[in-house]
C-alpha cells in the first residue's frame, strides 16, 4: 500500500530513527544500545539517559518479551483507526529491557493477559513503513 | 529553618465552571484575578509577584492586567504545575523575591476544542508521538494502562473506581458552580461507555473553560487582610521523569512517599489530623494511586479504602468537596487548592467540612506535589 491510501498515523522517520525502521523492513527488531555503558533504549534518542554518552549502536534484539499492560480504545482519536475501534494497545516489555507500545496480532481481546509471552511479527503497512507487532509466543 | 506557616493565602477568585466562549486564557485569568483582588480587598499595585499557569505568557498577562511586578514567571500548562507553582510562590516569598504574589490560571480548553489525544497530543514533551502508528495516544489511555496493571497486581476493580466518581459527583451537586448537575450511582458508572478500557467515561475528568486566581503573602501581612488567613503549613515536590513517556513501574509511589514525608514533616501533622483531602483527579485511578503513595492506605489496598463513603462528606477523609476534576471542573489542581482555602475559611455552605482546620492537596504525576493548608493555630 502506498502512503497516500494508508490512513493511520505514520512514523516520523529521520536519520536518528531510521535504523529501527530499516530493521523492521528486514524483520529484525532493533533498539539502541549505548556504546559506553551498554544500556539499551527505545525509542531512539541522541543521548544515553543512563551515562549521557552520545556513542550508540543499533542492536538486533530477540523480539521476545511479555505484555506489561494494555488497554482497549473505544474511541478513535485518529481518523485512520475509526474502523478499528474497539482496538487493543499493549505495552510490551522486551526481554532486553526496553518497553514499547504496539498492537497484538491473533490474540482475542478477552485472552490478553498481563505477563503473557509474546514475540515480534512484522506488518508492512506501506512501501516505506513496516510496523513491529506482537503475537503470542507459545 | 522550617517554612511552616511562613506564607498564607489571602485571596481567592474563581469562575463558575463550564463553557465561556469569547474568552481566551488571558481573559479568563483576568476575570479570576479581579475576583481574587476583590476577595482580599487589595490593589494591583500591592502585588509584587506574578505567576501565570496555562496562560501562555506572563508578559502579555501583566500588560493586560496593568502590572509591573518585581517577580514574574510562567509555568507550563500541565496540572502537575499548580502545586509546583504554589511551592515556587512560597519559596519566592520566603527568599524575599516578592512579598505578595498573584497566581493566575486560565483555561479555555473547552472553547478551544482540546481533545487530549490524537495528532496534537504532546504528552511528555512529545514523548508519546512515536506510538501514534500503533494507535496509542492520550493521558487517559496511559492511565488505563496503569490501572489495568494495578488490577493485575492487586485485584483492584473498575467498581472500586466507581466509589470515587460517585463520591465526587455527590459533592458537585452541593456546589452551585460545578459543571455536573445530575447524581450518578455505582451502576451508572459501570454502565457508562468505555473510552480507554478499563476506564469508563465517568473515570475521566471534564474538559471545560474556567479560571482560578490565588493571592499569597507573608504570614505577617496576611493578618491585616479582611478574611482569616489560610496558612501554607507544608509543601513538597519530587519527580519521576526518567522514562516518563511510559507509565511508571510503581504508580509514582516512590516520589509520592518522598513528598508525603517532606510535606507532613514541614506541616507537623499526621494523616489523622487532616479534615479533608484535595486529590488531583485527572482520572479516577490517580485518586487510588495518591491514597497509596501518600500513605493513607497500604500499596494495593486503595480499591477497598475508597469504599463505604470514606471520601464523602461525613466520611473519614472528605475529598474533592467541590466535585473535583471529575464533576466540578478541570482546573488542573487550581480549583482544588481554592476549595481547600474556602473550606478552611468556612465558606463552603452545603458542602462545608465541619470545623475544617487542616486540608491536604496532592497530585500524583511525573512531578508530584503536595500542599498542606491550615487555619490559625489555636
Amino acid at each position: 500500500m502506498s502512503a497516500a491510501t494508508y490512513t493511520k498515523p505514520l512514523p516520523k522517520i529521520d536519520e536518528r530513527t531510521k535504523p529501527h525502521w530499516e530493521g523492521n523492513a528486514v524483520h529484525e527488531l532493533r533498539v539502541q544500545r549505548c556504546d559506553d555503558c551498554g544500556t539499551t533504549r527505545f525509542p531512539a534518542s541522541r543521548w544515553c539517559a543512563h551515562c549521557l554518552s552520545e556513542k550508540t549502536s543499533w542492536q538486533k534484539v530477540s523480539g521476545k518479551g511479555k505484555v506489561w499492560s494494555w488497554c482497549v480504545f473505544h474511541r478513535a482519536y485518529f481518523k485512520g483507526f475509526e474502523s478499528d475501534v474497539p482496538y487493543a494497545v499493549a505495552l510490551v516489555e522486551l526481554d532486553e529491557g526496553p518497553k514499547m507500545y504496539s498492537n497484538l496480532v491473533g490474540i482475542p481481546r478477552d485472552q490478553i493477559k498481563i505477563g503473557m509471552r509474546v514475540r515480534a511479527v512484522f506488518d508492512k503497512v506501506t512501501d516505506d513503513v513496516t510496523l513491529v507487532k506482537f503475537e503470542e509466543d507459545k | 529553618m522550617t517554612l511552616r506557616d511562613r506564607i498564607a493565602v489571602v485571596g481567592v477568585g474563581t469562575t463558575a465552571a463550564g463553557t465561556m466562549p469569547g474568552n481566551d486564557a488571558y481573559d479568563l485569568g483576568l476575570i479570576a484575578f479581579k475576583r481574587a483582588l476583590d476577595d482580599c480587598g487589595i490593589k494591583r499595585t500591592q502585588i509584587d509577584g506574578l505567576i501565570v499557569n496555562r496562560i501562555p505568557d506572563y508578559q502579555r498577562f501583566a500588560e493586560i492586567a496593568g502590572m509591573d511586578p518585581r517577580f514574574a514567571l510562567v509555568t507550563p500548562g500541565q496540572g502537575r504545575m499548580s502545586g509546583n507553582s504554589i511551592a515556587i510562590a512560597a519559596n519566592a516569598i520566603n527568599a524575599g523575591l516578592a512579598h505578595t504574589i498573584a497566581l493566575v490560571y486560565g483555561n479555555n480548553g473547552k472553547s478551544a476544542g482540546d481533545q487530549y489525544g490524537g495528532e496534537t497530543d504532546r504528552y511528555g514533551g512529545g514523548g508519546i508521538g512515536p506510538w501514534f502508528p500503533y494507535g496509542m495516544t492520550s493521558p487517559g489511555a496511559a492511565h488505563a494502562v496503569m490501572f489495568q496493571r494495578h488490577m493485575h497486581l492487586y485485584g483492584t476493580k473498575s467498581r472500586d473506581l466507581a466509589h470515587v466518581s460517585v463520591a465526587f459527583r455527590k459533592h458537585a451537586l452541593l456546589n452551585p458552580d460545578a459543571v455536573m448537575k445530575k447524581p450518578i450511582t455505582i451502576e451508572d458508572h459501570q454502565n457508562s461507555r468505555f473510552i480507554a478500557e478499563p476506564l469508563h467515561l465517568f473515570d475521566y475528568c471534564l474538559i471545560n473553560d474556567g479560571s482560578v486566581a490565588l493571592i499569597v503573602t507573608t504570614a505577617e501581612r496576611a493578618r491585616d487582610f479582611p478574611k482569616p488567613p489560610v496558612y501554607v503549613r507544608g509543601f513538597g515536590t519530587a519527580t519521576k521523569l526518567i522514562n516518563s513517556s511510559l507509565p511508571p513501574e510503581d504508580f509514582w509511589y516512590e516520589p509520592m512517599q518522598k513528598v508525603a514525608k517532606q510535606t507532613f514533616q514541614m506541616a507537623g501533622v499526621k494523616h489523622d489530623d487532616l479534615d479533608g483531602l484535595m486529590i488531583y483527579d485527572n482520572f479516577s485511578p490517580t485518586v487510588l494511586f495518591s491514597l497509596e503513595g501518600f500513605g493513607f492506605c497500604k500499596q494495593g489496598e486503595s480499591g477497598e479504602f475508597v469504599q463505604n463513603g470514606r471520601l464523602e462528606l461525613g466520611g473519614e477523609f472528605p475529598s474533592n468537596t467541590d466535585g473535583g476534576h471529575l464533576s466540578n471542573s478541570y482546573m488542573q489542581g487550581w480549583a482544588l487548592n481554592a476549595e481547600a482555602v474556602r473550606q478552611l475559611r468556612g465558606e463552603c455552605g452545603a458542602r462545608q467540612i465541619k470545623d475544617a482546620k487542616t486540608i491536604q492537596y496532592m497530585c500524583a504525576a511525573p512531578l508530584v506535589s503536595s500542599v498542606i493548608y491550615g487555619t490559625e493555630l489555636q
